[in-house]
């Protein structure tokens, strides 16, 4: 009943609406309006551009003051300080170019609004005129170019040598982080071999595998190159680390890599921010399906000797899955560590649940905790 | 070649006479299927403003998530039905809705909407021609737009919901009906319509292309064509070399959904089993996109920038500056356009050097963009200004042209958008320098040439208030997302508040939804005028404007045909607006010389007759 109501009301405005509509066009008609060549209304749009102009820069500088408060903290990775710093240069050139030519398309309005004795000033082209304002865009372009492919070819360059390496897997719709044990060498992997245990689809018959650990949380040492070893397994993912200023997609059947290094621990941060709970976050930024939203990942930054320590407490893949990896490889059973203390295990138990299927959000709980 | 087209106009003319004794064409000959640009063209307009609709609405649907993410949203049941559950979107919805909303908005509104619109309306008109090239192409070109339409509007309402995957449909996720329900029908439906649709851009381009190049005037050369024309020119082009490459993404894509071949698929484990797949690259399949991808964003907006440069001579009384410059321009940007399309790919892993050429080449196209906007602001400067409601439209395009084309030189620079690709600073980029100054450019030339299209004037008033409502809630929707992407928050994000990173910026997303549910509304000030004058509006002059080109010499309403007598002749360009000498403040292209001694200047004179 109450949507009829409803119906009847807007109808009724409307109706009002276009009778009062009809009648200020019939005495604007009458008080003859539309003969004259311009009406008051010129004078007004033009005043209007001036005022629009002046509350707008208010607004802009009121709501960049305001917003700014909330902007990410300044950058926890070495290249980010360079493209942050980047990023404001370009930007204090653009803002000096968005408010001098909005000022003259917003002020001519006013200065040149239609009156009848007067006749425009026949100007078809000036062409120093022109080779300046192509000239001078070009330059400044030329300079941002420069100063963009410096910095572009020193982030894309190839990782030291003693990075650390980390292997970073998307999936629908959670990432998984592997890490290569003591050897340094992460193992081989197929996509064949995945399976509800295998997530990474780790080949059990390479050596190297069977130091390999899947920690719940990315952990990262300070003050050391990082490269992460990108791969997806279902659709394309995109890695986004927004205080590291990394970002890097994730595709399946393609490894990308992204290499950089940490310079702010966790706990540094907490103090900086003055946010006692301030992690880092791991997020996705290529949609993905339903739970694009929800692939949210810890990442700690560690002092190097707190990182080590952490590494060293760490279960691997194989350890965990003694039965599994003793099945699929029998040949290498010899390789198999001994388990380590029950105490560790149960502060960073490894990725155990079996999960059947992949579009089950289940199988990693930071994914479902963060809603 | 002049004579030739004196011949096949007389030619023309001559079946027009023939025509008369069937005097009247059926009524569906002369409404539906009409061969008739002027008819056409209106055809795409009504299509393109109920499309808008549709578009516009489904943004509200997605804001209305961001901005009140607790909201109870059950009231939407009656209409959303199982997408609405516990009184919360449903995230695929979601999803579903975002890609809809991008498809339709550039493809349905802003290339169909605006080039179908005013290409076919006016490339007659202003050329001097009596119809287009081919007429029934060019009818075709608009039914196979429909049939598209029909396709795409049939996939909103499948239990599996439309296509989902963002309108750039990446694959796998688009590949894969086992990655999202949107992926299944929906995507089929997608690239069946997308495929119709680009039958249709090819035959109306082919033929705009054609028609511009044979069917000018006596006179009409291509250094007296009005910018318009040069805009359309160009825009068709580029649709004609870019089209086809999206056409081969959709059909490799196809064949990878339904006949097992591996272009875009690779090493793929889902939905609990390893695919066979191997050796595709889904990085391809982006590259082909893009290919056509971003030439799509100068087809969408070259046409909008034509009609403003137009727009802005006319009403400033002013001859446009730097008429070469401009088509220079337009030119540089066509071509630049075909080779920058990496630069939405800096983070897909392909090789850091082949992103540096991208940066190179696409801060480039700041240098042809940037002389468009200064010849704008110069075509003001010292002007006689009128502000009709056209007038209106085209400044605020200048406006949006200047500010989301300055951050597209951030963008653009590839170390830089490491951190800022697919955050919201992309979001209110885009939305701003092609999606916000297209729709005015679109607007603007409603607003100038209703007259032409009905015979009668629209409502200036309300045109007013439209604009300045639009205009500034334009930019309360847009210009805080650049803050909302300097904070890194990213795009087609169902809800942000999982993230510490991104748990701030509550109130700024619900003033941008507030605004944009405004601006939507305002809307129907213009849906109202345009629909109510077409039948109410007061009777148009021949020339209401006071403009120079060839469509104002037409009758109030013209018939197929156009010119009732010959068609007019072309002696001069067609802005020589508040020329010196001249008592009146335009001259019209088709006034010879010999009639205005006083204000020639020196190398003026008529070269025939």
């Amino acid at each position: 009943m109450t949507t009829i109501y409803i119906l009847a009301a807007v109808v009724l405005i409307v109706a009002i609406l276009v009778v009062i509509f009809r009648l200020q066009v019939l005495s604007a008609v009458l008080k003859g309006r539309y003969e004259k060549r311009v009406g008051i209304g010129n004078d007004i749009n033009a005043l209007l551009f001036l005022i629009i102009f002046v509350v707008g820069l208010a607004g802009f500088w009121y709501s960049y003051n305001q917003a700014s408060a909330f902007f990410l903290p300044a950058p926890s990775s070495e290249h980010g300080v360079k493209t942050d710093y980047m990023f404001w240069f370009t930007m204090a050139i653009l803002v000096l170019a968005f408010v001098v030519t909005n000022a003259l398309l917003y002020v001519f309005p006013i200065f040149y609004k239609f009156k009848e004795d007067r006749k425009a000033y026949f100007y078809p082209d000036n062409h120093k005129l022109e080779m300046i304002w192509t000239i001078i865009p070009a330059l400044v372009m030329a300079g941002l170019v420069v100063f963009g492919y410096k910095e572009w070819t020193a982030i894309t360059s190839p990782a030291p040598k003693n990075a650390e390496v980390i292997e970073i897997m998307g999936k629908q719709f959670a990432w998984q982080v592997r890490y290569p044990g003591a050897d340094g060498v992460l193992g081989n992997y197929n996509y064949r071999n995945i399976d509800a245990i295998n997530e990474f689809g780790i080949d059990m018959n390479d050596s190297a595998s069977y130091d390999d650990f899947i920690p719940r949380e990315l952990h990262l040492p300070k003050g050391k190159p990082v490269l992460l070893n990108i791969r997806a397994r279902d659709v394309i993912h995109s890695v986004f680390l927004p205080h590291f200023r990394v970002k890097m997609d994730a595709v399946p059947g393609m490894p990308t890599h992204f290499w950089f290094v940490p310079t702010k621990t966790t706990a540094e941060m907490r103090i900086e921010t003055g946010n006692a709970k301030f992690n880092y976050e791991l997020a996705c930024t290529e949609v993905c399906g339903r739970g694009h939203y929800a692939m949210r990942f810890l990442v700690v930054v560690d002092e190097p000797a707190d990182y080590e320590k952490w590494k060293a407490e760490q279960e691997s893949f194989a350890s965990v899955n003694r039965d599994y990896a003793a099945e699929k490889a029998p040949k290498l059973v010899s390789l198999l560590p001994v388990k380590k203390t029950a105490d560790s295990t149960s502060t960073e138990a490894p990725v155990t649940t079996p999960s059947t299927d992949s579009t089950s959000t289940k199988v990693d709980s930071t994914a479902t905790a963060s809603k | 070649m002049s004579s030739a087209d004196i011949h096949l106009h007389q030619d023309h003319s001559h079946d027009h006479d023939h025509d008369h004794e069937h005097h009247e064409l059926p009524w569906i000959r002369k409404y539906i299927f009409s061969e008739d640009h002027k008819i056409i063209a209106k055809q795409y307009l009504i299509s393109g403003i109920l499309w808008a609709i549709l578009g516009g609405l489904f943004s509200l649907i997605f804001r209305i998530q961001l901005g009140f993410p607790n909201a109870d949203l059950s009231w939407m049941k009656p209409v959303l039905g199982e997408w609405i559950q516990n009184g919360k979107l449903d995230p695929e919805f979601y999803l579903a809705m975002v890609t809809m909303h991008g498809t339709i908005m550039v493809f349905f509104v802003l290339t169909a909407g605006l080039s179908g619109t005013f290409s076919n309306f006016l490339i007659p008109l202003q050329i001097g021609a009596r119809d287009m090239a081919s007429g029934f192409l060019n009818m075709l070109s608009f039914w196979f737009f429909f049939l598209s339409s029909v396709v795409m509007f049939s996939s909103i309402f499948i239990s599996t919901g439309p296509a989902s995957g963002g309108w750039v449909i990446y694959p796998p996720l688009s590949a894969l009906p086992q990655a999202m329900s949107g992926s299944g029908l929906g995507m089929t439906l997608w690239l069946s319509s997308m495929a119709i649709f680009i039958v249709s851009s090819l035959l109306g381009s082919l033929n705009y292309i054609t028609t511009i190049i044979n069917l000018r005037t006596k006179g009409m050369t291509f250094d007296r064509l009005p910018l318009t024309i040069w805009a359309f020119f160009i825009t068709a082009i580029i649709g004609v070399l870019s089209f086809p490459v999206l056409f081969s993404a959709a059909l490799l894509l196809v064949f990878d959904r339904s006949f097992g071949t591996s272009f875009f698929l690779s090493e793929i484990y889902i939905g609990g089993e390893a695919l066979s797949n191997q050796g595709g690259s889904a990085i391809l399949f982006q590259h082909l996109f893009w290919f056509l991808g971003h030439p799509e964003v100068y087809i969408v907006l070259l046409p909008a920038l034509g009609i403003t440069s137009e727009i802005v001579a006319t009403n400033s009384r002013k001859p446009i500056f730097g008429y070469k410059a401009m088509i220079g321009s337009i030119l540089a940007i066509a071509f630049l356009s075909f080779i920058v399309w990496a630069h939405h790919m800096f983070i897909t892993g392909m090789n850091p050097f082949l992103g540096s050429i991208f940066m190179f080449l696409t801060l480039i196209i700041a240098v042809p963009s940037a002389v468009k906007a200064f010849n704008y602001i110069a075509t003001l400067w010292r002007g006689n200004i009128i502000f009709t409601p056209a007038m209106l439209f085209s400044i605020g395009l200048v406006s949006f042209f200047i500010s989301g084309g300055l951050t597209g030189i951030i963008l653009g620079n590839s170390a830089i958008d490491i951190q800022l690709h697919d955050t919201y600073f992309v979001v209110a980029h885009f939305h701003i320098v092609m999606g916000s100054a297209s729709f005015f450019g679109m607007l603007a030339g409603v607003y100038h040439w209703f007259p032409k299209m009905f015979g009668r004037m629209m409502d200036e008033r309300l045109g007013y208030i439209h604009f300045w409502l639009t205009f500034i809630g334009v930019y309360i929707v847009f210009f805080p997302m650049h803050y909302i992407g300097i904070a890194g928050f990213p795009r087609r994000y169902y809800s942000w508040t999982g993230f510490d990173a991104f748990n701030s910026f509550a109130d700024l997303n619900e003033l941008i939804s507030i605004a944009a549910i405004l601006v939507f509304i305002a809307q129907f000030i213009f849906i109202f005028n345009f629909f109510y004058s077409i039948f109410k509006g007061r009777v148009s002059s021949l020339n209401p404007w006071r403009s120079n080109t060839l469509e104002w010499t037409t009758p109030l309403n013209p018939q197929h045909g156009n010119w009732p007598g010959d068609i007019p002749h072309v002696y001069r360009w067609p802005y020589d607006y508040s020329k010196p000498g001249h008592d009146e403040d335009f001259i019209p292209q088709n006034v010879p010389f010999s009639k205005t001694p006083h204000s020639n200047f020196p190398h003026e004179k008529d070269l025939h007759e």
